[in-house]
């Protein structure tokens, strides 16, 4: 899950990309309307978490600047003005949710959660293939019912490919999942990753379509 | 408490009460010489009828004629006859035996038995007789006092009714003034919608003018309030949201570096915090205080220093003095000259790159700090002073009221903040003036 947080104030902003990084989410953090723009068109999120007082502007401007454009990436707005007709105007721009601050970080991780996954056209809280299921919740999978340990990274590139059964990912949008900008992209990670992957879970879950990428086979 | 209607009601009373007693008394005077008009020409006229009767020398009369038959006013005139010689030829039923009035001829006043008499006389020296007609006084007074006591009877009655009529008046013409103090009674402490003007009165419209007047005032000063607590609970729920989420980030962390990581941002926002609630307590405290005299002088050197020390200087920024400060002499009083400078200074910290130092100089007529930071966009400049206004080039750690309690002290020390970028290189030069 990769998530693009926009917040001004430093140390907010470092607890959102930690907090949201301890629950399994990869965290693109800028703190302006105008480095929010470049990053909205730079890369796909699959949840935006805006705040709505920024040096250079409104949140609400930007929000309805991506409505307008027809970019229908998940927005939940963080702010601490959070009387009822705030909330009403945010979720009329084209907010998804909004959470008021100060915000219980597990909650703020749940939404995000639950927008990504309306974002990406499921209601149900787990990732399912075969006998493979996902809870994007607890960071944990299992196997025909049997648990599973895998990493923070592991379980980041499995759900990449789980979202979208069939559908075949390639090695370059695993890697933008697992990494922010800041981060170093170590070269061969994603095959490393899906290798112990099959060691994991089993061999039958992931398909290589040569010179494409990977995929999870949709359930029959 | 006194009461508008009792005070117009009495003042009409007595106004109209008043009105109608110099009218009595200027009926009772003209009645009274109107009468006494009538009355002596009818003396004279009575006197000129006895005469007439009266033969030359030998008179038949009746020495004692005998009385009228009374009415009210009976045995008022009486006659007398005299001789010449002063013997008392003949006189009326009820006249008195001394002579009614002066020997000689025309009115006179005289008190005989103790009784005012009103006299016409008339001196024949051919008939040899003297007439005397006369009045008691005290009958013509008792005619004026009964035509008087006729007059101010009905008037007696009037007054109730006419004390009736206004006192209906009163009430019906303060009718407006009652609905407003309906309209405003039945209002709650929110409601602060202006008096409708168009249905009052010309003479109510300036109260009601002066009282909506009041009301935008006060709405104002509430709305201003509201904004103010708004901004402030708003500047201060980010700190907390991040002082929560690091705290539960330290308590879910499961290695030592992401712990102390999150644990040294608490240190750090926590003070920030402090600072920004310091801050807001120095506004608010600006805000409430009336202006001070301003009579005691402040050395300017020694007093940057004290700032210097208190404001947490990162390490690698340096702060210079300007040497003239030290015979730099401010007025104002030590604790808000204090203020000014330290935010200020901390302003200008706060944009410091590392390595550089701000420098405190002196001016003709105020002193300044210059920064080396990247200075305030000019179409910022205006809106700096505004609370909580961070522009483009904010520093991590401000709060947006420090430029914004500078300028509001110094306007209290009768000085004012000046900023504008520094020419030769980045940075913002921040002056505190007299004029």
């Amino acid at each position: 899950m990769r998530i693009l947080v926009v917040e001004d104030d430093p140390i907010l902003m470092d607890g959102l990309k930690v907090g949201l990084g301890l629950a399994g989410a990869t965290v693109d953090d800028v703190a302006t309307c105008a480095d929010a723009r470049a990053a909205l068109a730079a890369s796909r999120f699959d949840a935006v978490v805006l705040d709505l007082m920024l040096p250079d502007g409104s949140g609400l401007d930007l929000l309805a600047a991506m409505r307008a454009r027809d970019d229908a990436t998940p927005v939940l707005l963080l702010t601490a003005l959070d009387e009822a007709p705030d909330r009403v105007r945010g979720l009329d721009a084209g907010a998804d949710d909004y959470l008021g601050k100060p915000f219980d970080l597990d909650e703020l991780a749940a939404r995000v959660r639950a927008i990504a996954r309306r974002g990406q056209g499921r209601a149900g809280p787990v990732l399912k293939a075969g006998g493979l299921v996902l809870d994007p919740a607890t960071l944990s999978a299992t196997v025909e019912g049997r648990p599973v340990g895998l990493s923070r990274r592991e379980f980041a590139v499995l759900a990449a490919l789980m979202e979208r059964p069939g559908v075949i990912r390639s090695k370059a949008e695993i890697e933008e999942r697992l990494y922010g900008w800041q981060e170093e992209v170590e070269s061969n990670t994603v095959e490393v990753h899906i290798h112990n992957l099959r060691v994991k879970v089993g061999r039958q879950f992931i398909e290589t379509v040569r010179g494409l990428g990977y995929r999870v086979r949709r359930p029959a | 408490m006194t009461s508008l209607r009792r005070r117009l009601f009495l003042i009409l009373i007595a106004a109209t009460g008043a009105i109608w007693l110099c009218a009595v008394g200027w009926i009772y005077l003209s009645s009274r010489s109107e009468l006494e008009h009538v009355l002596d020409a009818r003396l004279q006229e009575a006197a000129r009828m006895v005469h007439s009767l009266v033969a030359g020398g030998n008179i038949a009369a009746t020495p004692l004629a005998a009385e009228v038959p009374g009415t009210t006013y009976e045995r008022q005139l009486s006659c007398q006859i005299w001789s010449l010689d002063g013997r008392l030829v003949a006189r009326s039923g009820g006249a008195p035996e001394e002579a009614l009035g002066d020997p000689a001829e025309g009115y006179s006043e005289r008190t005989v038995n103790g009784e005012p008499w009103r006299v016409y006389t008339i001196l024949d020296t051919e008939k040899g007789v003297r007439v005397m007609v006369g009045d008691r006084i005290g009958l013509r007074d008792r005619l004026v006092r009964d035509l008087v006591a006729g007059l101010l009877a009905p008037l007696f009655l009037v007054v109730p009714l006419l004390g009736v009529l206004i006192w209906m008046s009163l009430w019906r013409g303060l009718k407006p003034l009652n609905a407003v103090a309906r309209d405003l009674m039945g209002r709650d402490a929110e409601d602060m919608r202006p008096l409708a003007p168009a249905e009052a009165p010309a003479e109510v419209r300036p109260l009601i003018d002066a009282i909506n007047g009041l009301f935008a005032k006060v709405e104002a000063a509430r709305r201003h309030e509201r904004d103010v607590t708004a901004f402030a609970a708003h500047e201060l729920r980010t700190p907390l949201a991040g002082l929560k989420t690091q705290a539960q980030i330290a308590l879910a962390a499961g290695d030592a570096a992401t712990r102390d990581g999150a644990l040294r941002r608490i240190l750090v926002s926590v003070d920030r915090t402090a600072r920004l609630v310091r801050q807001l307590l120095a506004l608010a405290k600006l805000e409430a205080s009336a202006p001070l005299a301003l009579k005691a002088e402040v050395e300017a050197g020694a007093l940057l220093r004290e700032v210097a020390q208190l404001s947490a200087v990162p390490a690698r920024i340096g702060v210079s003095l300007d040497p003239a400060l030290d015979a730099l002499r401010l007025k104002g009083d030590r604790e808000t000259l204090h203020l000014v400078l330290r935010n200020l200074h901390e302003n200008a910290i706060e944009h410091m790159p590392e390595g550089g130092s701000i420098i405190w100089r002196r001016l003709p007529n105020g002193l300044c700090v210059e920064d080396e930071g990247p200075g305030i966009p000019e179409e910022e400049l205006p809106r700096v002073t505004e609370r909580f206004f961070r522009g483009r080039n904010k520093s991590a750690s401000g709060s947006g009221l420090g430029l914004t309690i500078a300028s509001m002290a110094a306007r209290r020390l009768g000085a004012r903040i000046e900023l504008e970028n520094r020419e030769a290189r980045p940075g913002l030069r921040a002056a505190l003036m007299w004029s």
